[in-house]
């Protein structure tokens, strides 16, 4: 969502500032004590909560940390998971595609509505997309008889699970996209179908290379989230132990039963998968503005 | 709407694109949506507003808000001085802190509730020495407001400091020069550019505010009327299989959100012209 700010000013700081310090920069004093504030205010909202996670997980050594993370209920919650991913994000990802191509390259009516639709899934709580599958899907909802006649279960299930995660993180590539193709413009493209290409070999051979550290910041952003929901597959999740918990699931219900050091040492899994996708998003948030035509 | 699609532009590929932008969005998301709205209107307009401003609903309103706006407030002042700091100061850690101001993004909610909550318990790094001083946060409404701080974090510094990037330090230099002290600059030149974004940082960290369940829930407590946010009610009353109540306090809670969402866009509408303009 948010971009990582550019580097430029990083190596060579403004002449003016140099120059002029004394006119357009805050005392010594105010800065040193503004920069102590921020340490405090990041360290205690952000350092401690993660330190928290770490020292939780290795609170009884490193052995009962090997025997949670190594347990067959934790193992199949990884397996879960990554089911989850891998079938929200590449479902997304040609979702985003998509919505990017129609919404950055083509101006027609309900243009705008539909781009406010787009970010809708930020602006929804994840209990109620919850909800909203239950209702859909749920024994007493729209499809619920039908599926059920047909032995089809999709809420207290996984597929309810995959479809609440998808939900949840529809919007991300479609965001990362839209900016970056509206930026580049369509001379490239046009040029290569005046050439004879057609549509799909524009896209792939021109279009998508120009675009690809947007693409792939969105995939990032997609995979992060949907490991790490909760609060929406909590609700349509079956709960049971080694076959329906995804990874945050896992976390809650070991942390419920008193199992806190095996809590956070399942948590820590997610916490340093966490600390990948931030530099992962620091490393293509700067490819990506670099790739930006001057 | 579909019908009132028309495009403009040489390029093919139009049709499927929107197409299947329409067709996925309305099954993932539209009818899901309208799945609520229309079990909650399945209730008389007397059993929609008994359910709605039950006690223990408007008690969770109240915490919800109330904790989800002083946060978003918490948060603009002080993501205000982050950004600022990260983008104008140069020290020691400064882009290891600002490649870490996402981490509530990247960091599973689950896993920031039970730390918060282990953070601020009472036998946590601070929720030992608040004890002495008397303050308890955890399992208490407090618990609520400081795990929002966490998850709206990121939303002020990230809009603000792509602004403070663009601004034209000349304008800085010039009002010095002119006699104005820092503190004049920084009324009369720095906030006036600014303050559009720390509004809209404002309002995106109350919306994520209002809907956040998982970091909430682990030191919140949940009792009834007292600690219990709004997305709990909804759960309880799922738990309960009172579907439409669910889903008329879901309405409800969803209504606010569509507003907020529209307040973000004509924001964000209103900063790119003025932005433009100026």
């Amino acid at each position: 969502m948010a971009s990582i700010i550019n580097e430029a000013s990083v190596g060579s700081p403004v002449s003016g500032v140099a120059k002029t310090k004394a006119v357009a920069d805050e005392s010594p004093w105010v800065r040193r004590g503004l920069i102590g504030l921020v340490f405090v205010f990041l360290g205690v909202f952000l350092v401690m909560p993660l330190a928290v996670v770490l020292s939780g997980a290795l609170a009884q050594g490193w052995d009962v940390y090997a025997k949670a993370v190594a347990d067959p209920d934790t193992r199949s919650a990884v397996m879960l998971t990554l089911w989850v991913v891998a079938i929200t994000v590449p479902l997304n990802t040609i979702f985003g595609v998509a919505a990017a191509w129609a919404l950055a390259r083509f101006d027609f009516r309900g243009r705008s509505v539909l781009t406010s639709l787009i970010d809708l899934p930020f602006a929804v709580s994840p209990v109620v997309v919850g909800l909203a599958y239950v209702l859909v899907f749920g024994r007493n909802g729209w499809l619920g008889p039908w599926l059920s006649a047909h032995g089809v279960q999709v809420i207290f299930a996984v597929p309810g699970m995959v479809l609440v995660t998808m939900f949840v993180t529809v919007p991300f590539v479609a965001r990362e996209l839209i900016p970056v193709l509206a930026e580049r413009g369509q001379e490239e493209e046009e040029g290569a179908l005046s050439l004879g290409a057609s549509g799909l070999q524009t896209f792939f051979r021109v279009t998508l290379p120009a675009v690809k550290w947007g693409l792939l910041y969105g995939v990032v952003l997609t995979t992060a989230r949907a490991l790490g929901e909760y609060g929406a597959v909590s609700v349509v999740s079956g709960r049971v132990p080694g076959e329906m918990e995804t990874l945050t699931l896992r976390v809650d219900m070991l942390y419920q039963n008193y199992q806190a050091t095996a809590a956070f040492a399942v948590a820590s899994l997610l916490a340093v998968i966490a600390l990948v996708t931030l530099v992962l998003k620091t490393y293509l948030g700067d490819r990506k503005d670099d790739a930006k035509p001057a | 709407m579909a019908i009132l699609l028309r495009r403009a532009n040489p390029l093919p590929g139009f049709v499927p694109a929107t197409g299947l932008t329409l067709i996925y969005l309305s099954l993932l998301v539209l009818i899901p949506l309208a799945a609520i709205v229309i079990r909650a209107a399945g209730l008389s307009a007397a059993e929609f507003w008994h359910v709605v401003t039950s006690p223990e609903a408007l008690a969770s309103y109240r915490l919800t808000f109330g904790a989800a706006f002083t946060a978003a407030a918490i948060n603009a002042v002080f993501g205000f001085i982050v950004a600022w700091v990260l983008v104008r100061y140069r020290f020691p850690l400064r882009r290891l802190l600002d490649a870490l101001i996402d981490l509530p993004f990247a960091l599973p909610t689950a896993v920031a509730g039970i730390a918060l909550a282990t953070l601020y318990g009472s036998s946590g790094w601070l929720g030992r020495p608040l004890a002495v001083l008397g303050v308890q946060v955890a399992y208490t409404p407090a618990g609520v407001f400081v795990a929002l701080i966490f998850v709206g974090l990121p939303f002020v510094v990230r809009t603000v400091q792509p602004v403070i990037q663009e601004l034209e330090i000349e304008q800085e230099e010039a009002a010095g020069s002119l006699g104005a002290n820092r503190w004049q600059v920084f009324r009369r030149v720095i906030l006036p550019a600014l303050w559009p974004a720390v509004v809209t940082g404002f309002t995106l960290a109350l919306a994520r505010g209002i809907g956040e369940y998982g970091s909430v829930i682990f030191i919140a407590g949940n009792i009834p009327g007292v600690s219990q946010i709004t997305p709990v009610v909804i759960v309880t009353r799922l738990q309960e299989f009172d579907y439409p109540a669910a889903s008329a306090v879901a309405v409800t809670l969803l209504a606010i959100s569509l507003l907020l969402l529209l307040a973000i866009n004509g924001l964000q509408q209103w900063r790119a012209r003025r932005e433009g303009r100026g």
